[in-house]
Order: structure tokens, then sequence, then C-alpha cells
């Protein structure tokens, strides 16, 4: 492993202004270990007095080969690695995953476990963004955010624990629907939560969203326009923030995102201060889509009953002797997907999550790529922080909301 | 397929000499490597696909006539259309001239395919690795890595390890 004090400036000769290879500016290491950087992230600065020069993001430490891993796991074996890639939006990652197998093998979803789905994934967008609004919060100072934030985050996760016994590593939302079938306590959690939720984003937006002090700090900064944003391929909130209006859930809705009525917050600034306004009211947009969801969900199966891709329930097991062939083949073999590639995207909380499948006629993906958005999102960070105090650099980051697993994969 | 997308396969076919397949309700397009920039400007600049999506690669070793394909997923949010390219590569030496200049996206996502696949991009701004340490010996991604372990060697997999072995690890 090279140590960061032996990297010398020859490497980036090309990304630095030459007052750097003068001595007149200076190079800066933020991260790899820094509360700011939301993961391990290492930002190499070069900094004229406090003002940013130039930014190089070096990323990669997360790296854990996920995508070279699932190559060797059968189909469904290899979703258990998508939960470890964006881990503030596991359910989200299964979702896409799912998706793309279903769309590869051709496979029909029950509308129970679309809906199940949707609100699971509501829940884990709200999730997300409070963790971004607590964190982003923490790094301008208003600490009490934070708390506030994880109090409620919290009260999700318990809701997730509840239906599959995990609070983050979910894996609940599995080719063909779901795993199981909700407990009867979901309902009430959940309504639970809406009642609360709804006067709890109105408490953060009396802190925030009229404080002089963090107006001053998010105003204006990290300017990020349309065209910049859409050539960089940055999705998202961000884009949105740019007022680019663009959501895949209504764009190209999938899981029956058309029958719910929502609206898609744009704001036209770019700037830090938007990007808070749009996450923020994007909160209250996932309780509409939830409290749709939850009024109508649906009766029936949360599994397709299409055997050759989906595991029988247990109870047939013991009374059927082709379920238990197409239960024991499907955990031993798999199932084989045919020749070809697709590419299957969502709305993550932080843009479009896409997964790009391959099959090669065998029960392992030939290649997954997980397009994911975080990724692309902080390539731009380097144009947009030119110029501004290392201090507001904490805040540009943060309101770009990356998670590292989610870039390094 | 979609009218307006029918248009603008045909318009590539006939400029790029591109050949289009279908799979679920998407489009791929073979174009060849040395159009792949010409055709993604085209596509930029003329179809309004704002936005690359993905740009990722496949491996099929053993085949080295393409050993690798290029993928590059566009989405047109004014048209709200999707469509895949794919630039195949031979295996000795696959090099792609780079997007980066119509893409800004294209730069660490090329620096991601130099990283896994070792494929060289030429004329991209800055081609380092972006995920594996600097001094890491081969590409992950590519199928003659090893997955961090050896597979045993029998009578009926034989040649199918032979042939990694100069790659694995001892």
């Amino acid at each position: 492993m090279a140590h960061l004090e032996e990297v010398s400036v020859e490497k980036f000769k090309h990304l630095v202004s030459e007052r750097a290879l003068t001595g007149e500016t200076v190079l800066l290491n933020m991260g790899p270990q820094h509360p700011s950087t939301h993961g391990v992230l290492r930002l190499l600065l070069e900094l004229d007095g406090e003002t940013i020069v130039n930014c190089i993001p070096d990323v990669g430490f997360l790296h854990t080969g996920v995508e070279k891993n699932m190559e060797a796991k059968t189909y469904q074996k290899a979703e258990v690695m998508t939960d470890r890639l964006d881990y503030m939006n596991p359910l989200g990652n299964n979702l896409a995953y799912s998706m793309a197998v279903e769309k590869l093998i051709d496979l029909d979803v029950p509308v129970r476990a679309q809906a199940l789905r949707v609100i699971l994934v509501e829940l884990q967008r709200i999730a997300s963004h409070l963790v971004w609004l607590g964190t982003s919060g923490l790094d301008l100072a208003a600490m009490s955010m934070f708390m506030y934030c994880f109090r409620e985050r919290e009260q999700i996760l318990d809701i997730f624990e509840l239906v599959s016994g995990q609070r983050m590593m979910t894996t609940y939302i599995r080719p063909g629907g779901v795993w199981r079938d909700v407990p009867v306590e979901f309902e009430k959690a959940t309504r639970d939560f809406l009642k609360i939720f709804v006067k709890r984003v109105d408490e953060y937006e009396t802190l925030l969203t009229k404080n002089p002090l963090f107006i001053d700090r998010t105003m204006d900064l990290g300017k990020l326009d349309s065209a910049l944003a859409l050539s960089y391929g940055v999705t998202g909130p961000v884009l949105r923030a740019s007022g680019v209006n663009w959501d895949l859930r209504k764009a190209r809705p999938y899981m029956g995102y058309e029958q719910y009525d929502f609206n898609v917050p744009i704001t036209t600034e770019g700037d830090v201060y938007a990007r808070y306004l749009v996450r923020v009211q994007e909160m209250r947009e996932s309780l509409k889509i939830i409290e749709q969801a939850l009024n109508k969900l649906p009766l029936g199966p949360v599994r397709s009953d299409n055997r050759k891709f989906v595991p029988p329930p247990r109870s047939e097991i013991g009374v059927s002797m082709e379920s238990l062939i197409h239960h024991f083949k499907l955990w031993t073999e798999g199932f084989s997907a045919p020749q070809g590639s697709v590419y299957a995207a969502v709305e993550s909380p932080r843009g479009e999550l896409g997964v790009y499948l391959e099959g090669d006629g065998g029960p392992k993906p030939h290649r997954v790529h997980m397009r994911t958005p975080s990724f692309d999102n902080l390539g731009v960070l380097p144009r947009i922080v030119k110029g501004v105090l290392v201090a507001d650099l904490v805040a540009i980051l943060s309101s770009i909301d990356i998670v590292l697993g989610d870039i390094d994969r | 397929m979609d009218k307006k997308l029918e248009a603008i396969v045909k318009e590539l076919q006939s400029k790029f000499s591109a050949t289009a397949e279908e799979f679920r309700g998407e489009v791929h397009l073979i174009v060849k490597p040395e159009n792949i920039v010409a055709a993604l400007t085209y596509l930029r600049d003329e179809q309004k696909f704002e936005l690359l999506s993905a740009l990722t690669a496949s491996d099929y070793f053993p085949q080295t006539a393409p050993r690798f394909h290029v993928v590059y997923q566009l989405t047109s949010l004014a048209n709200n259309l999707s469509l895949q390219l794919r630039a195949p590569l031979h295996g000795e030496d696959p090099r792609l001239p780079s997007a980066a200049g119509v893409y800004g996206s294209a730069n660490w996502r090329e620096r991601e395919l130099l990283d896994m696949f070792g494929i060289q991009f030429d004329g991209h701004p800055d081609p380092r690795r972006i995920l594996m340490p600097e001094e890491t010996e081969g590409h992950p991604l590519r199928k003659d890595y090893p997955l961090g372990y050896e597979e045993p060697q029998f009578s009926f997999n034989y040649e199918e390890i032979g042939s990694l072995k100069p790659f694995a690890k001892e």
C-alpha cells in the first residue's frame, strides 16, 4: 500500500496549477480520515491561503470488488452484495438489482409486492435524506439537527426490522417480489410514523429554512448550472436543484409509481440552499406516496408464482414434491438467465441508480455493473469548488450527499 | 421500438454503419471504435441525448475478437429515450478514443475502465487508476483475473484452469 507521504506532486502535475510546483500554493490532504468527508474520501486540495485553487478527489478506499464478487454468485445470492453498496439505501439497491434480474428473465411481480416495494423504498428515501440532513447540519455546526434526524430515522429502521428482521442490510426486495409478506403490525407502525413525521419536517424547517446563519452559509454557494450537471452525469436532487425536471419515478414509472399523486420538487438556483430545499420537500412528497400506497395496498401474493425462478413458500415444501425439487434446484444451482444484457434504473435518494446486468445463459451473471449516482455526483465537485473557502467546501460536499460505499463499490 | 428512436437508429446506421439489436425492449447499437466519439457527439448535439447514464464494459474472454464491449448507456431527457452504444474491442491492446470531451462524466468512468479492464483511452485528460491503488498489477474485472483464490485443477477442468495459469496468483 502506498503511504501518503510517498505521493509526489509529479503524478498529478497536470491537475494542479503551476504555482503548486513552485511552492506558491499549498497542497493539503483533507481526509481520508476526516469527519466532514462522510466516509473514507480523500480530497487533495491546492490552497492559496484559505481559498481552493484545485480539488482532486481520491476515491477507492472502500473498494471491495462488489461487481467481481457478484459474477461468482448465482443471481439470488449476488443480491446480498447490493445492500452493501449504498448503505444508506439498501432497499433501493435491492430494488434496482431485482428489477434488472426481472427484466432479464422476463418475470412479473405481483401488485401487492410492487406496492410494498414502493412504501419501503420511499421510507428508505426519507431515512437517507434524514442522515443527509443530520450530517450536513452537523457540518454547519447545527448539532441538534443530527440528534433530531437520527431520532426519526431510528423509527424507520425499526419498521425495516419489523419487516425484514434487519435494520440496514435487509435483502428484503428480491427478484420476483419480496421475501415474505409484511407482519400485521406493519401498517400501524408506518401510519404512526407518517403522523409524527409531518410535524417533524415542519420542526426541521423552523430550525433551518429561515435561519439567517444557515442561509449565510449555504446561499449562492457551490453553484452548479444545469448544462454542467448534465454533462457530468449528475442526477437526483442535485440535478433537480439546478432546475432540471428529471425524476425517473415520473419520467419512466416503475413499480406502479404512475398511480400515485406526487410532485417533483424543483428549484433553479443550483446552490447548496436549493439542494436543501429540494430534499426537504422530497421527504414531504415521499410521505404522500407512502400514505396513498398504504391506503390502497392490494391483497394477494407477494412473490411471483413462477417456480422456475422464485422459490416456493415453506408451507408447500412439506406437501409437494415439485416444490421441494424447485427449492433444491434454486438454492443449489440457481436459475439460468438468457444471454443478453439489460439496464434497469431507479430513482435512488441520490439519483439514477442503474444496474447493467448481462447474462450468459448460465446461473451466474456474466457482468453486473452498478451505475451508482454518488460516483458521478462527486465527479463534478472539482468543477464547483474552485475559488471557495475550505470551510465552504465542507458545506458543498455535504450538499452533494455522497455515500462512499456507493462510489467505491 | 419507439418511432422517434427508430428514426435515430436509422440515422446512426447510415451515418456510422452501426448495427442494431433489440433485447427486452432495449436498443443496442454496435458502433465501430473509431466512430464512437463522432456518434456520441452527434447524439448529444443533434438528438438531445444530454446524459451519459452509464459507461461500462464487459469481458468475453477467452474470445479475443472482440474481447471487450464498451457500453455507453445514453439518456435523452428532452425526448425521454434510452439508447445503448456498444464498441467492440480487440483483446490485444484494447484502446478507444476518449469521450471525456463530449460528456464530462466519461472522465471518471473511463478511468474506472482503465483501472478495471485495462482499456486505454486515447486523449484522456487524466489517465490514472481510480479505485485500485496505483501499484496494483492487473485489471480486476477481467475474466482472467482470479477472484482471490485459485480453483483446484481437476481432470475435467484441467485446460480451463490451465488457460488462466499465468494470471493466477500462486
